[in-house]
């Protein structure tokens, strides 16, 4: 396939098999997927359901973390290489807030609108740390090759990381859930609440940034800013502000994304951030860089594709998991680009 | 003599400047070697500690194999601006190549080829001479290089850093579980590692006094080991200078200043983009060989904290000039082995204070990046041309700006383009209008 690529694309400047072929390839791809999720299924349904639930769990944290992403792609076209850590620092400092400072370990009314309030502090809480990054570095390399704001990123993240090691320790924390541990079965599987209230606060937040960017008229702004930021700023449309709002929006998202995490997982992890953030990323560019539901649709795909891989009889194995998940990623970007949902862009001359 | 020639042509001042720094590089591992084999193990115990503790030669060796990396992914980088992410990978390859071709992991076949006589004739496992190893390994990296920079040929650039990047994730994850249990055959055998790795055997050149017939772990050894892996990096060196200045190297150049403009003027990008991986790879791998080499075993620990720190000596250097990313190669991997470590004890035993200095390693190094880029992006020692690159963001850049989400005009950009500098020439701190 390498050398067909290669040598299709040394006859031609733009590279591209045929595109027949690649449609077929794509299509082999995806038939060979679900034949292997129909042979799971048949040889241990009960199993594979419960699997898919905690997939969906961890799909769910996927996608706030991957809108984080998309939103501040979309507007400046930056991989925001902190963000995952910036999630890492949200777990630990709601774990502490919960836990130790309102003091709150075991489920209860009270808890629960201890957890409410630990919810609004941590996405307040990342909201800001993303804000002043956005304020201190990326905004001053704004104008500058696209090189120096993605080192800048990196940058922050091992700051952001050494910040984690030195507030949790070099080992992983357990902390309690004030979710109740129990659920509802259906059919013999047994679904938490833990998963329900995940699903409920993701379909919110996806709800309620919709309807600030397509809705509001600071989305308006922002979607302009996206477009042309100079023309935006020729509108009356104050860039900064608007570039500072995207980022505090995408720090709140994975602010709640850390919040859920510690209450469904359980641990906090100072090297958490990173690889979670790498899946996060594959999530946003699964669904179309810069498309909100996209990256949700993308956050739920890959965690199920991960749960799918790690707990299926026929699976990889989670020693895989990274390379399945990667695998896919690099498949996608040959084949399409521009993700599930992302519109095909040309280049400007 | 020498002032015979009264007219000196043209390209003798060139060639000159060309030809001094094999010279200079010379004279320079030369010193290091001579004063660490000869003269430090008989200056007084006082110095020699200090220069123990400051600048250990397996610090130093570690320093020149860094370079050897930094250099190959200053090709791919700095001058052909394709971001790599993921060139650990190579290092994974390179050290795995001459783990396998050097010891007796497959101990099912013997198979001696001008390995050390040290090793004796039996030896279970392939056993190759390095020099042969190098050249292996650096052929199935250039092998692997193209593998990798297929898919990346058509992506834009976030989204090549994202697939070399998961290159970098998945090929350390195979070697990571290339054993038995996980593979069906023992491959790698996983987190155990391979190892003993064969010392470097010296050959003829075992006649001379002083010289042992192979170079193995040692302290004694690693100066000579010094002068190996210096002439690799010198080698890499050469190419790198060699082919900077040739077709190939100017078509990088110009696919990293206007990867369209150059397509149009008959630059094959396909060719031109393939070529940096492969030639990037191959300096990875002849890295990665040495190392396998200098640690004695290999252990699938290569994370992306490694292609960071790489890209973090090209970036602080300054891409694109090969002695800017050595100096920041020596500088960083020092930093990272002996110095913080060392600067940390010596503040500690001043003010009588405990502070562990190096578990803030990733601190300090983010605020470097940090700083760097916001201050002093060009690097160190920056190559004239990057500097002006660095400095005036390119018509390009002002494009990927107002790049479009759905669809936009291009007849904007110029429009834009003049307004900003109308804009930033009227006002100190270009804020948007409606704030009067």
């Amino acid at each position: 396939m390498t050398s067909t690529a290669a040598t299709a694309g040394l006859l031609k400047p733009r590279v591209r098999v045929g595109e027949a072929v690649e449609r077929v390839l794509g299509l082999l791809i995806v038939v060979g997927l679900v034949a292997w999720v129909i042979w799971n299924f048949v040889q241990e349904p009960k199993l594979c359901v419960s699997v898919l639930l905690s997939g969906l769990n961890n799909g769910a944290l996927y996608a706030l973390v991957a809108l984080g992403y998309t939103l501040v792609y979309g507007i400046i076209e930056l991989i925001n290489f902190a963000h995952g850590d910036l999630f890492m620092l949200g777990t630990i400092f709601s774990a502490n807030f919960l836990v130790n400072w309102l003091g709150f370990d075991s489920p209860g009314v009270a808890a629960t609108l201890a957890l409410i309030f630990t919810f609004l502090v941590t996405m307040a809480f990342c909201a800001a740390i993303n804000m002043s990054a956005e304020f201190f570095a990326y905004r001053r390399l704004r104008r500058a090759p696209k090189l120096a704001p993605l080192i800048t990123a990196v940058g922050l993240s091992f700051v952001f990381q050494n910040i984690g090691l030195k507030w949790n320790g070099s080992t992983p924390k357990q902390w309690p859930s004030v979710i109740s541990t129990g659920g509802f079965t259906v059919g013999g599987v047994l679904v938490r609440w833990s998963l329900i209230v995940t699903l409920c606060v993701t379909a919110l937040l996806l709800f309620v940034l919709s309807y600030i960017v397509q809705r509001t008229r600071q989305g308006k702004a922002m979607r302009a800013t996206a477009q042309d930021q100079d023309g935006a700023r020729l509108m009356g449309i104050d860039v900064d502000r608007t570039i500072s709002f995207t980022f505090a929006l995408g720090g709140a998202a994975a602010g709640a994304a850390a919040v859920l995490s510690v209450q469904t997982l359980g641990t906090t992890r100072y090297d958490q951030g990173f690889q979670f953030g790498l899946i996060a990323f594959t999530a946003a560019v699964l669904g179309g860089i810069g498309n909100l539901v996209g990256a949700v649709v993308g956050g739920v795909l890959i965690g199920i594709v991960q749960a799918a891989n790690d707990g299926f009889p026929h699976g990889f194995g989670q020693e895989w998991s990274q390379t399945v998940v990667f695998s896919i990623l690099i498949l996608l970007l040959v084949f399409k680009p521009e993700g599930l949902f992302g519109q095909r862009t040309t280049e400007k001359v | 003599m020498s002032t015979s020639t009264a007219m000196p042509r043209p390209s003798a001042g060139r060639s000159v400047g060309s030809y001094a720094w094999p010279v200079g590089f010379g004279v320079a591992v030369v010193l290091v070697f001579v004063f660490y084999r000869y003269w430090l193990p008989n200056i007084a115990n006082s110095g020699e500690k200090l220069v123990a503790d400051w600048f250990p030669i397996t610090t130093l060796n570690l320093c020149v194999i860094w370079a050897i990396m930094a250099i190959g992914l200053n090709i791919v980088v700095g001058y052909a601006g394709l971001l790599d992410l993921g060139y650990v990978a190579f290092w994974a390859i390179g050290s795995y190549t001459g783990a396998w071709m050097m010891s007796s992991q497959f101990y099912q076949v013997t198979v001696h080829f001008g390995a050390p006589s040290s090793l004796g004739p039996n030896a279970p496992g392939l056993h190759f001479s390095f020099w042969l190893v190098l050249v292996a390994g650096a052929a199935f990296c250039a092998l692997m290089g193209v593998i990798i920079g297929t898919p990346t040929l058509r992506l834009r650039s976030d989204y090549l850093a994202i697939v070399t990047l998961g290159f970098g994730e998945i090929i350390p994850q195979v070697f990571q579980n290339g054993d038995q249990e996980h593979m069906g055959f023992n491959l790698t055998s996983g987190t155990k590692g391979i190892g003993p790795i064969d010392p470097i055997g010296t050959g003829w050149l075992s006649n001379l006094k002083g010289v042992d017939p192979a170079l193995g772990l040692s302290s004694y050894e690693l100066p000579y080991k010094f002068l190996v892996y210096s002439l690799i990096a010198a080698f890499c060196v050469f190419v790198s200078l060699r082919i900077r200045r040739g077709r190939l190297g100017r078509a990088w150049l110009a696919i990293r200043e206007d990867e369209l403009a150059a397509s149009m003027m008959g630059v094959s990008l396909v060719k031109t983009k393939l070529s940096a991986y492969a030639v990037g790879a191959v300096f990875g791998g002849l890295g990665g060989v040495c190392y396998a080499t200098l640690v004695g075993s290999v252990f699938p620990n290569f994370s992306f904290n490694f292609s960071i720190t790489i890209l973090l000596m090209v970036v602080l250097g300054g891409m694109g000039n090969v002695w800017g990313v050595i100096i920041g190669a020596l500088l960083i991997a020092w930093i990272n082995y002996t110095g913080l470590a060392q600067f940390g004890n010596w503040i500690n035993d001043q003010f009588n204070t405990h502070v562990n200095f190096t578990s803030w390693n990733f601190l300090i190094f983010g605020v470097i990046l940090v700083l760097m880029m916001l201050f002093r992006r060009e690097g160190l020692l920056p190559e004239s041309r990057t500097r002006l690159i660095m400095r005036e963001p390119a018509r390009t850049e002002l494009e990927v700006l107002g790049a479009d989400i759905e669809a936009a005009e291009a007849e904007n950009v110029a429009v834009a383009e003049e307004t900003e500098e109308e804009l930033v020439a009227a006002e100190p701190a270009p804020r948007d209008g409606d704030s009067s």
